[in-house]
């Protein structure tokens, strides 16, 4: 929906439906996965059906949010090339988390953290599609050893993406006028020109 | 099969201890791998009494038959052919779960319940229970675990503990016609080891001994073996085996430090915004925009 036709265009439909489908699909596969974790997360399985069904479904989820990342991967990596003012943004970091946004140095489309997220989210999504496999026994009969790395290995990733999606979403949460971009696909104005001058600038042309 | 009659040490998956009042005595079933004349009495008393019928397999030239473990084959007798001092020798071992006092697949496995130690010793799996991950085989230093293709639940030898649990002896145990497993307690067992070895040594089996591998705290399924020093001589017996470090890893105290740093990050972000507070787009740039709008 139009919301004011003056707000900038950040995603179209696809982009964002795209979007939603890895982010419900990370939700699932996080729920599902840590209920074969710890113990103390073992009750989550009874929202998939109980821990046989939380164990089938799993795998195959996890097919779909790969498939679904590696197009989003493709669609933006260009848009995430790492730059030297990205690597300033980056060094002023620890100011803005403070709560002072002032002295950051003028962003693109994405800011150094963004980008920072993207590059290591692609790695851990690699790495959890190939250790997925090497222990999806339904299908799959590998080497011991590989099996073992691959249980470790994706357990160990899967804490580590969890926490960054965590930082993701609150990221987005934190930042008001942010979540619109994934309902509306548009930001308001001052919204870029507070976040994403340099973006504000070539969109606007101001 | 989780039994009455018999305590649970542990359980998979449970963070809270298992009953612990009574303790009884600690089983264990001695295999004397040089008696054993590899009749597979065993493996047909197994199937019979654990009501388990193995398809009719191919005959691939050695005897082994079935030629591994499965959901229907908890033991299985390894038949091998090897040159010591220039003499051939026909090494023969019945196969299957060794019952270890530290059990990777216990450790292993994510659902609560499903594969117990009973306080006797016997590592049990409790099907019920399992969700057929394959985690158990995951951690088994001893490649023991089946995944029926049927119902895709885990199976192994339960050491017959509804036998056990009713004071009678595994099956295999009473079939062997050379007397070659004896079921006891794990001292007797020991003790009667200790008695073969020794007779073996004095027929110059020099290095026969006793195996009840400590790197998996002993098992309550031991051999008397003519060749000690080299079990994987026997159809490759793991010489020292002990849970892989990899597994110890994954499923050590890296699994609630990882919680707690997951926690740690949620709620970071949550006081983070209570103490900060949100990030609003400023005035200032707000008033540039309005600005622009009014000409
Ligand atoms: C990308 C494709 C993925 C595949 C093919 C896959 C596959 C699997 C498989 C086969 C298991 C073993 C349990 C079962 O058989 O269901 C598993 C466990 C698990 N998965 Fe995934 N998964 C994927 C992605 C993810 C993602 C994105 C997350 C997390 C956020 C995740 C978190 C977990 C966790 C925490 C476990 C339990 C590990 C443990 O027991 O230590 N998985 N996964
Ligand atoms: S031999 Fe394997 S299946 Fe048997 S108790 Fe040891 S770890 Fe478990």
């Amino acid at each position: 929906m139009i919301r004011d036709p003056k707000d900038l265009k950040r995603y179209t439909a696809s982009e964002r439906a795209n979007h939603w489908v890895v982010g419900m699909s990370f939700i699932l596969l996080a729920l599902s996965g840590l209920s074969f974790f710890h113990p103390a997360f073992f009750p989550l399985n009874q929202l998939f059906g109980g821990p046989v069904w939380a164990r089938i479904l799993h795998p195959y989820v996890g097919v779909l949010m790969a498939v679904s990342f590696l197009i989003i991967f493709l669609r933006f990596f260009k848009l995430n090339v790492m730059t030297k003012r990205d690597i300033d943004w980056l060094k002023r970091a620890h100011e803005m988390v403070n709560g002072n946004d002032h002295n950051m140095p003028e962003q693109g489309k994405y800011n150094g953290g963004q980008k920072a997220l993207f590059w290591a989210l692609g790695i851990c999504m690699f790495l959890m599609t190939v250790s997925g496999i090497l222990i999806w026994r339904a299908y799959f009969h590998f080497d011991i050893t590989a099996v073992r790395l691959g249980v470790l290995v994706h357990a160990a990733v899967a804490s580590v993406m969890i926490g960054m999606i965590t930082v993701h979403v609150y990221a987005a949460i934190w930042v008001k006028g942010t979540i619109r971009a994934m309902w509306y696909g548009t930001v308001t104005r001052a919204w870029a020109k507070q976040h994403h001058r340099g973006w504000y600038r070539q969109v606007t042309g101001k | 099969m989780p039994l009455q009659s018999l305590d649970i040490k542990r359980r998979s998956a449970t963070t809270t201890e298992s009953t612990q009042a009574r303790t009884p005595i600690e089983v264990a079933k001695l295999i004397d791998v040089s008696t054993c004349i590899g009749c597979k009495a065993c493996q047909v008393a197994c199937s019979e009494w654990n009501e388990l019928r193995e398809e009719v397999g191919e005959n691939i030239g050695v005897y082994d038959n079935p030629t591994d473990l499965s959901a229907q084959a908890w033991t299985v007798m390894r038949f091998s052919e090897v040159e010591t001092a220039g003499k051939l020798e026909w090494l023969i071992r019945k196969d299957g779960c060794m019952h270890c006092a530290d059990p990777g697949c216990l450790k292993s496995c994510p659902s609560p319940g499903a594969i117990i130690q009973y306080k006797n010793g016997i590592v049990d799996f409790n099907e019920e229970f399992c969700i057929g991950c394959g985690y158990c085989v995951t951690g088994c230093p001893f490649n023991i675990p089946r995944i029926s293709k049927e119902d895709g639940k885990a199976y192994k030898c339960s050491l017959c503990s509804d036998r056990v649990a009713v004071g009678q002896e595994p099956a295999c145990v009473k079939t062997c016609p050379t007397g070659a497993i004896s079921f006891g307690s794990k001292e007797d067992m020991t003790e009667l080891a200790a008695r073969r070895v020794e007779d073996l040594k004095s027929r110059g089996y020099e290095n026969a001994g006793l195996y009840d591998p400590a790197g998996v705290g002993g098992t309550h399924v031991m051999y008397v073996l003519h060749h000690a020093d080299k079990p994987e001589l026997y159809s490759g017996l793991r010489k020292d085996p002990s849970i892989s470090p990899m597994v110890s890893l994954w499923k050590g105290v890296t699994k609630p430090l990882a919680t707690l740093a997951m926690a740690s990050v949620v709620l970071g972000s949550l006081f983070h915004y209570v103490t900060k507070g949100p990030n609003e787009v400023s005035r200032k740039v707000e008033e540039e925009i309005e600005k622009e709008d009014a000409q």
